[in-house]
Parts: structure tokens; sequence; C-alpha cells
């Protein structure tokens, strides 16, 4: 289980001045499913493409089930599939079209191309759609299509480029279950998002990315607790927002963020504050307040802590 | 750890076979949307029309032939210059879309990709002139010289159209847009009318006329009515390629070709963008 199917050491590319990547380093157990989480410009299409072979990285190395992506391409290629940041499959041809072209050129004999094509198809729901042109498909349909296409050789390594970006929330779930069932069946996924509920919902493993470097890992858990709990306040007169926030921030040593007309939230640091304490000072400065709360940060704030962006005040 | 390079035939027989799969690409999307071969004639089919009958009837062709039979040579090099478009959107098409990104990801021979776009190109290519000739001969066009210079015109065609094509793939690998390359395309009508195909350049002012008679559309016109015996040979003092059209072809056609197989080969295997 702690073999590393995926393994990315110090890549570093860039395009001109810009730096995409500046030695990041990956690490993928085989058989679970890494997020790759960063916002955008981060760098996670230009690593999902050196991984994939795709493009060449300036330095540093990376291997897939131990074959380096530079020099032996050919066997990397015959392990992967990728589906990148658009639905890659010809419009103009049908779906099924689609499947039985991409089966010929993955060398599989007609008849097993044919065959292939139809299990896909069947088992991720597109069978109805098969004979029409993938011009006429959903956004959703096109992005399953896109996903199966990968599956034609029954890949090792999935990477997957923000698969949901645009999606509907019932599209993205459907996608979200075709992924699952692939890493029910073993295969080891690697997909990039922006959707912090996303890599919530999928993810082993996360690692944040920013300017082109991991800036950490964990799971979702490990990486939540990373940052702290947070505490919510709701007050009963949103003239009392101010002294609240001078409390908050008299405590804690942070400025709290206004989450609402009425509500604030803010990073506890870690250990040494009990509730019945923050209740009594905002008590002493006269501030009624209609809720007090503790909770785990949701990922969104680790990422937003995480990449150094400023927390949305609204 | 020994990797091994799997031998030249292996190789070259998987280049063939996927070039073919993309050539039976080009057969899936033409059963799929007939219509888009009809599209690429509706203007040649236009020019039959508009040339032929509106300004064919003021039109006075040199050695005082039917315009109709003037005319068609010359829609004939209109039709295979469309090799440069045509493959220039569909190449641009698919790099935009990521199909080219598929492709390399996947462990596919990598010539095939070029190999198979022009020879697909190929195909439809002779839909088209099969289509345009049914064309011809129901406005009264023919050839007169017999079957083997007929066959010799039309292999010229064919010849040159492979060469134009490869120019396409470079171009579409270079924009790497649909968009930009769609916008692209109707710059092929100024290139295809600066030529001898509707006109004798002879009437055109001395810089025009030299860029017209130096077109490889018009060496192109003036192989097929030589060939065919249409009207319209030029006499007297004429520019090189006019004079020796079937040498023009060829050397335009192994040009072309010369130049833009290794750079349409390069910029596809080009990796690191
Ligand atoms: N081919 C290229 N030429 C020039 N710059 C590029 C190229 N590809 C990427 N970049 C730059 O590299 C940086 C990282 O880009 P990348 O596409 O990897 O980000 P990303 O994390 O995938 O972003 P997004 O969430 O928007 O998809 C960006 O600043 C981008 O502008
Ligand atoms: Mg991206």
């Amino acid at each position: 289980m702690a073999d590393p199917i995926v393994v990315a050491e110090g890549l570093h590319k860039s395009f001109g001045d810009t730096h995409a990547l500046r030695g990041l380093d990956l690490s993928v157990p085989r058989g679970t499913v890494c997020g790759v989480l960063g916002p955008n410009g981060a760098g996670k299409t230009t690593a999902v493409r050196i991984l994939a072979t795709l493009s060449d990285p300036d330095a540093g190395h990376a291997r897939i089930a131990g074959y380096d992506v530079v020099r032996e391409a050919g066997k990397v290629r015959a392990r992967i599939g990728l589906a990148g940041q658009s639905a890659a499959v010809d419009e103009k041809l049908t779906g099924r079209g689609n499947l039985r072209m991409f089966g010929r050129l993955s060398h599989l004999s007609r008849r097993e191309a044919h065959r292939r094509a139809d299990e896909l198809l069947d088992r991720f729901g597109l069978m109805d759609a098969a004979d029409r042109q993938v011009a006429g498909y959903s956004g959703g349909m096109r992005r399953r299509l896109d996903l199966i296409t990968c599956l034609i050789l029954r890949p090792e390594v999935l990477f997957l480029d923000e698969p949901t970006t645009g999606l509907d929330p019932r599209s993205r779930g459907e996608i979200w279950d075709s992924v699952r069932e692939l890493v029910a069946d073993g295969t080891t996924v690697l997909l990039t998002t922006q959707y912090l509920d996303e890599a919530d919902q999928l993810a082993d493993d996360i690692a944040v990315i920013d300017h082109g470097q991991v800036v950490a890992t964990g799971t979702p858990d490990e990486l939540k607790a990373t940052i702290g709990d947070r505490l919510d306040v709701v007050v009963e007169d949103p003239a009392a927002l101010r002294p609240a926030a001078t409390v908050l921030n008299a405590l804690t040593g942070t400025d709290p963020t206004m989450t609402g007309a009425d509500r604030l939230s803010v990073a506890l640091p870690g250990g040494g504050l009990r509730l019945a304490d923050i209740v009594r000072e905002l008590d002493r400065a006269e501030v009624a307040a209609a809720d007090v709360r503790l909770r785990r940060p949701t990922l969104d704030e680790v990422f937003l802590r995480l990449t150094d962006r400023k927390e949305s005040v609204r | 750890m020994i990797t091994s390079t799997p031998p030249l035939a292996h190789r070259l027989r998987w280049t063939f076979a996927d070039g073919l799969t993309l050539v039976g690409r080009e057969l899936g999307r033409l059963r799929q949307e007939p219509g888009e071969l009809i599209g690429a004639l509706v203007f040649p089919a236009i020019m039959v029309v508009l040339f032929g009958y509106v300004f064919g009837s003021a039109i006075q062709v040199p050695d005082g032939g039917d315009y109709r039979e003037y005319l068609m040579p010359g829609l004939f090099a209109m039709v295979t210059f469309s090799a440069v478009m045509g493959v220039m959107t569909r190449v641009a098409t698919d790099a935009s879309r990521g199909v080219m990104d598929r492709f390399r990801s996947m462990p596919m021979a990598r010539l095939a990709v070029p190999f198979g776009q022009t020879g697909a190109d190929l195909l439809t290519g002779l839909l088209m002139l099969a289509i345009m000739v049914g064309a011809g001969l129901l406005v009264g066009w023919q050839p007169h010289r017999g079957l083997i210079p007929t066959a010799q015109a039309f292999l010229l065609m064919i010849v040159l159209r492979y060469a134009l094509s490869w120019v396409g793939v470079y171009v579409g690998l270079a924009v790497k847009n649909d968009q930009v390359a769609d916008t692209m395309v109707p710059l092929f009508l100024p290139f295809t009318m600066l030529s001898n195909a509707f006109v004798p350049t002879g009437g055109m002012p001395g810089w025009l006329r030299f860029l017209a008679d130096w077109n490889p559309v018009s060496a192109l016109t003036a192989v097929s009515r030589e060939l065919f015996g249409n009207p319209g040979a030029p006499s007297g003092n004429v520019a090189w390629p006019l004079a020796h059209p079937v040498a023009a072809v060829l050397l335009w056609s192994a040009a072309l070709l010369v130049i833009f197989v290794p750079l349409s080969l390069r910029a596809y295997m080009r990796r690191g963008r």
C-alpha cells in the first residue's frame, strides 16, 4: 500500500518569465486518490502535463509505476489515462465512434475495440446516447465520455484535470460516482480541482499547491487540524459588530472576518482559549451575542489560509 | 533497466495502422455530417454559376474558346487549394480541444497523427474533385485529350493537394486555436483569385501579374488546361511556371513537402509546451 506509483521530485518548469513550477514534490500511493488543490495559475495543469508525458520539466524528475516520464515516456503512456481540462473528444463523431477510434488507436483489435466501447458506454450510463453525435451532448455527458475514453486500456493511473469544472451539481455527482467506482477497481487517481468539497469528497490525500510548490499535504482532516478551530459569533444588533471584533482581536491576536451582516468568524490560536472566557469577555464589552460557537474549519478556510490569499470580507 | 525500442518494421506497421484509423475517423465524420463536404463545395459551385454564366458572357478567352471550359481547370485548382484551409482548421480544432494532447498521451505511433490527418484530407479531396468533375460535365466542360493526359492532370492535382495539406498541418499546429483558424479561412479567396484561374494574367498590372504568374494556383490551372485540352494555353512571352506548368507543379509540390513535412513533424513532436 505504501508503495508510491506516482513520484515527482523537484519539478521546475518556466514559460518565459513565468515560473509555473518551482520544485514541486508529489508522491501518490497506489490505489489512492490524490487531490491537487490550488488557485488559478498555481501550476496544477503544468504538473499534470509533465506527469502525463506531454511536457518535459526544466529540472527535477518524475516516475510513474517506476518509469521515468521523460526517458521512458512510451512505457508511461501505456499505463496512464489523461482527462484534460477540456473534453478532448471528437465532436463530429458519435460517442461510440469516439470510443472505437480511441480503442483502435490504443491498438486493440477491431472486435475488442467495439466490445470495450459498448462495455464502457453501458457501465457509465451513456448507452442511450451512444449513436448520437457528441456535438449534441450536454456538458456532463461530454465529460463522462472524456473520462471513459481514458479507461479503454484500464490505466493504472488516471490524471483528471479539473474534471467537474463548469458542471451542474448533478453531473458533478455523477462524475464523482464514476471516479469512486474506478478507485474501487484499484485505479490510482490524481485529480486537480479548485473545488474544496470535491477534494473533501474524493481524495484520500490532498496536496495544496501555490506558486508552483506544495505548501501542505495531508488528509482533509489533517489539513483542517493544521489551522486550528474557528470561532463564529452572531450578534443580536449589527451595531455590536465593531466592539465584538475588538474583543475577539484582543483575545486571539487576529482580525476576525465578517461572514454576514451580523456575524464574525475568527481562527483560534492553538489551545488556551475556552468558550466560557470568550463569552465572559463579550459580556463585559456589552455585546449581546445570539450565538457563539466553536467549530472545525472548512477546507475553504484551510485553503485560503495556506494559499495566502486574503480571506473574503465580502 | 533495459528499454528496448521496438524494431523499425513494427513501428512502421503501427504508424501505418494508426494513420489508417485516423483516415477512418474522417469517414466517420463524413457519415455524421455529409453536409460538410457539400459545404466545402458551395463556394466553387457558386463560382461555376457566377463566373460560368454571369461574368463568363463578358470575359474574352484568349484563343476564343468557351469560357466554362476555360474556367473549370481554375476551379479544380481552387478546390485543390482548399486543402490548406481544411487541414488547418481540423488540426487547430484538435489542438485547441485537447484531442491532440490525448493522442500524444496515448501509446500510439506519434507520426501517425500528421500522416493520418493529411491522408484523411486526400480522401475528402478525392470526393470533392469527383463532385466538381460532375459539376463540370453538367455545364459542358470536358477533357479532350484522352485518358492518359486526363489521368496525369488529376494525379498532379492530387500530388499538389497532398503537399498543400502539410502546409495546413503546420499552420494549424502553429495557431493551435480553432477560432483563429476560422478567421484565416477567408484569406484563401484572394489567394486563389490572384491567378490565371478566372481571367488571363496578361491584362494585370506588372507587379500583380508577377505574383499571379508565380502563384502555384496558376501553375496547376495551366497544367489542367494543357492536359485536358481546354482553352487558355498561354502564348507569346509567358512566365516560366506557365510555360512549363508540369515541372512547376512538381517543383512546388516537392518544395512544399521538403519545407513543411519537417516543420510540421517538429511542431507536432515538440514537447514541453
Ligand atoms: N504554455 C504556456 N505558456 C506560457 N505560460 C504558461 C503556459 N502554461 C501555463 N503557463 C503559466 O504557468 C502558470 C501555471 O499555469 P497552470 O495552467 O499550470 O495553472 P493551473 O493551476 O492549472 O491554473 P487553472 O486553475 O487556471 O487551470 C500560469 O501563470 C500560466 O499563465
Ligand atoms: Mg489548469
